[in-house]
């Protein structure tokens, strides 16, 4: 009988594995949860001259959402995005990665602009330091400069409550 | 037409394999010589058609074939040609095919090297690894086509994947199948095993080579990949608990175990089930570590290529392979029941600790790897298992197996006299402990208890190896003994000296980014670090920015690194290539972040003490398993099993 139990183990085991298959793997904790904001100062997408630095934000919690006008679930999120604003909850803070300053702004005059500021990184220098898998994907930072939580994906309105609003107390 | 002569040497492949499993298993089912007399030409064909379809593939990446849709994925006219021949492993469909090569390579040797195993046990063998073999070549000729073909073409290819565009990456999975797939050869034997039901335990003697050697290349394989992640990814990072990495760990954990009690089976021929239940469980692990990387199920930073289709045929090949193999150990393993015992303090019961300490260190992996699977699976909230997790379980668990290896090597089979034992041992572990309370704070200035653990731990494994040879020495005059002897010595200095770089890097590593301009210093421990220029270079198809640093240890000139931020043209994918200023003692680590403006640049500077010892440790480990497997003993018992199976047939 003992020696059943191995592929009683077994058989337990690939029921979850079964399982995984139809599970989202975009949902991936960041290794940099629990750390603080890789930290980063960029122009911002509106000109050259501007810049925006995490340091500008300590203090309060805010999102970095990344975006970039090629990214078409970027669309999708967009209105979603615009009402968060409008509910001035949390500051959002774009991240406008590998895009073009022309494109970049004609999408922010065109759909409209959910961003408190818009940092530019054209080349992903700071996409990577924050280990961004592909756009959109959006960074809860807390007051404390900690990243909280990181969302792969649109930032739908479940994902806004139940995951960045209720994480952190307004 | 070349890729097509590939396709077709895949398909020749699959009914040679086909041939393989069915006339071996029947063969020795029905006792017909000349049905398991196809096994052999069939194994070596194999090797031959999947030698020429990988070679087919080869050729359209140097000929630039972009109209083979896998290298217009993964090559360009501008890759270096090395990279063109290690992009052909680079992503999904090529390593697969690699995976046949080796496997089939492995089958051959197997086929070849068993001239003098009992006919029906070889075929069985044979027969196991070409079923292994059928899964994995239906798996690529009905999901994942390296030859497809693109009509028309595209005019040029899309590039491999610049993080694979290193000397580090073109060799890891090469090296790291050679021991995944290592280990079907144990599975094949210990399914033979359990078909024949033969109760002596020449099964035993005859894996233990293979085995070895599967886990030689395991060792070798997993130090390549943390060292490639340790100065490609940029982080300075050696491991990540990450689930890639934890794939290729669990199965090295298990087979390290397997090495340990095989040992005791063919010495003393206990342990038989255990034995047999290892032997079907690395191979496993390397199948489930397949599977969590192919299917994308967990995601991480090595995988590649994810694909949830891909994933549910791995799923259920993984299914009928480990539950039939775990089936007919539910139906067998009572016949190897034990017989014998051995006294409470004794070699037998080293290695017993030896091996729960392995197996649970492989479940806590496992679990740990898993659990935001199971817990998804089960409706609960994602959660994210890490190094903290990882560390708490288990470092406790390694130290634990330090502590038994000092004593273990000292014991004897059977009965060890403790008196003698604690006689022998007790001032090396009085000595281990002073000077892991003494020496951290002596060398770094400052320590902490797991420092002190650690060092304590490797010291303690380092002098009881040295003690073993000075009671040699004293008794006998000379130090000699049996090259398996020798291995398990310096395998376990290896073990210890990974020990002490892991203890030593993650204890007094100093890390710092700074913004620096040209011109500018800082200073960070004894180490002073100027950036000088930064410049644009060009590679053959990336542009990069290149930072000169001028290095200098307490003033004194250590010369320049050059870490460069590069840009890969055709993927546009930027890269970090760090610069390391490498000694055994410590490594200088450069890395070249973003340009701030204003002619500021961000630098990660980095000194990490021992980390050497890491990579230098596991190489000592497989160095260890060579030794091991070059002892006289496994070829002079083969010559006297044919001796004797001549004497039986005369």
């Amino acid at each position: 009988m003992r020696f059943s139990v191995p592929l009683v183990l077994f058989l337990g085991l690939s029921v979850f594995l079964l399982l995984g298959l139809d599970q989202d793997p975009q949902k991936i904790p960041s290794p940099f949860i629990g750390k603080p904001v890789p930290a980063f100062s960029l122009e911002t997408v509106e000109s050259a001259s501007g810049t925006v630095s995490t340091q500008d934000y300590a203090g309060k919690p805010y999102v970095i959402n990344v975006w970039g006008s090629w990214c078409p679930a970027c669309y999708d999120e967009h209105p979603y995005l615009l009402e968060y604003a409008a509910q001035g909850q949390l500051p959002i803070i774009g991240l406008n990665w590998k895009d073009t300053r022309e494109k970049a702004q004609s999408w922010l005059a065109q759909l409209g602009d959910p961003y408190v500021a818009n940092a530019f990184d054209p080349v992903g220098d700071a996409g990577i330091n924050l280990g961004v898998y592909g756009a959109p994907e959006s960074f809860l930072i807390g007051a404390d400069g900690i990243v909280l939580y990181k969302h792969v994906g649109p930032l739908t309105p479940d994902v806004w409550q139940e995951q960045f609003l209720a994480r952190v107390q307004l | 037409m070349i890729p097509e002569l590939g396709q077709v040497a895949l398909i020749l492949c699959l009914m040679l394999a086909l041939a393989q499993m069915v006339f071996g298993f029947a063969g020795a089912a029905t006792n017909r010589a000349n049905w398991m007399a196809v096994v052999k030409p069939a194994a070596i064909g194999q090797m031959v058609f999947a030698t020429l379809s990988f070679a087919t593939l080869v050729i359209a990446f140097l000929q630039d074939d972009f109209t083979v849709s896998y290298v217009a994925n993964n090559s360009n006219t501008a890759l270096p040609t090395l990279y063109k021949v290690a992009a052909v492993w680079g992503a999904h469909e090529g390593s697969l095919l690699l995976w046949v090569l080796v496997q089939s390579g492995w089958t051959c040797a197997v086929a070849l090297g068993s001239g003098r195993l009992p006919q029906v046990f070889s075929s069985r063998v044979i027969a196991t690894l070409g079923f292994v073999s059928v899964g994995f070549l239906l798996f690529i000729l009905l999901t994942s086509n390296p030859f497809w073909r693109m009509m028309p073409g595209a005019f040029e290819g899309q590039d491999l994947n610049p993080l694979l565009q290193d000397f580090g990456l073109a060799v890891h999975p090469p090296v790291l199948y050679l021991g995944y797939i290592g280990f079907s050869v144990a599975f094949a034997f210990a399914i033979a095993t359990m078909l024949g039901g033969d109760l002596n335990t020449q099964w035993a003697r005859w894996t233990r080579p293979w085995t070895t050697l599967a886990w030689l290349f395991l060792t070798i394989g997993i130090a390549l990949g943390s060292w490639w992640a340790y100065y490609e990814l940029g982080w300075g990072g050696w491991w990540f608990w990450d689930a890639v990495e934890n794939a290729s760990f669990m199965p090295w954990l298990i087979g390290t175990a397997l090495i340990h009690s095989l040992a005791v089976t063919d010495k003393r021929g206990l342990f038989k089930s255990w034995t047999l239940l290892l032997s079907i469980l690395a191979f496993s692990l390397s199948l489930l570590g397949t599977f969590l990387v192919r299917s994308g199920v967990l995601v991480s930073v090595h995988s590649f290529a994810s694909d949830p289709e891909r994933g549910l045929y791995i799923l259920i090949f993984l299914g009928v392979v480990v539950c039939s193999a775990l089936l007919l150990y539910a139906l067998r393993a009572h016949r190897f029941d034990e017989q014998g015992h051995f006294d409470l303090v004794s070699r037998e019961t080293a290695l017993l600790v030896n091996n729960v300490l392995l197996v649970s260190a492989a479940f806590v992996v496992l679990f740990g790897t898993l659990y935001p699977l199971i817990n998804e699976g089960l409706g609960l909230p994602k959660v994210s298992v890490g190094e903290p997790w990882f560390n708490a379980y288990f470092v406790p668990l390694a130290l634990l197996l330090m502590a038994s290896l000092g004593i273990g090597m000292h014991t004897l089979w059977r009965v060890s006299n403790t008196n003698s034992l604690v006689r022998r041992l007790r001032w090396l572990a009085v000595v281990a402990v002073i000077a892991a309370l003494v020496l951290p704070s002596l060398f770094f200035g400052r320590t902490a208890v797991m420092t002190v653990l650690g060092t304590a731990a490797a010291l303690w494994v380092i002098l009881s190896t040295a003690s073993e040879l000075w009671i040699r020495y004293r008794t006998n005059g000379n130090v000699r003994m049996p090259r398996a002897m020798v291995g398990m010595l310096v395998a376990h200095v290896g073990v210890a000296l990974c020990v002490a770089g892991v203890t030593y890097t993650s204890a007094y590593s100093d890390q710092r980014d700074v913004a620096l301009k040209a011109g500018e210093s800082y200073t960070l421990g004894n180490y002073s670090f100027e950036l000088q220029t930064v410049k644009q270079v060009e590679g053959p198809n990336y542009v990069a920015q290149e930072a000169t640093v001028g290095l200098a240890y307490k003033g004194k000139s250590l010369g320049v690194l050059k870490p460069q931020k590069r840009l890969y043209r055709v993927q546009k994918s930027p890269m970090t290539e760090s610069d390391i200023h490498a000694r055994l003692s410590r490594d200088v680590y450069v890395a070249l972040g973003a340009d701030l403006g204003n002619g500021s640049y961000s630098l990660r500077l980095q000194i990490k003490p021992m980390v050497r010892f890491i990579w230098l440790g596991a190489l000592i480990m497989a160095l260890g398993g060579f030794l091991a497997l070059t002892d006289r003993r496994y070829y002079l018992e083969r010559r006297a099993v044919e001796a004797g199976s001549k004497a039986r047939t005369a």
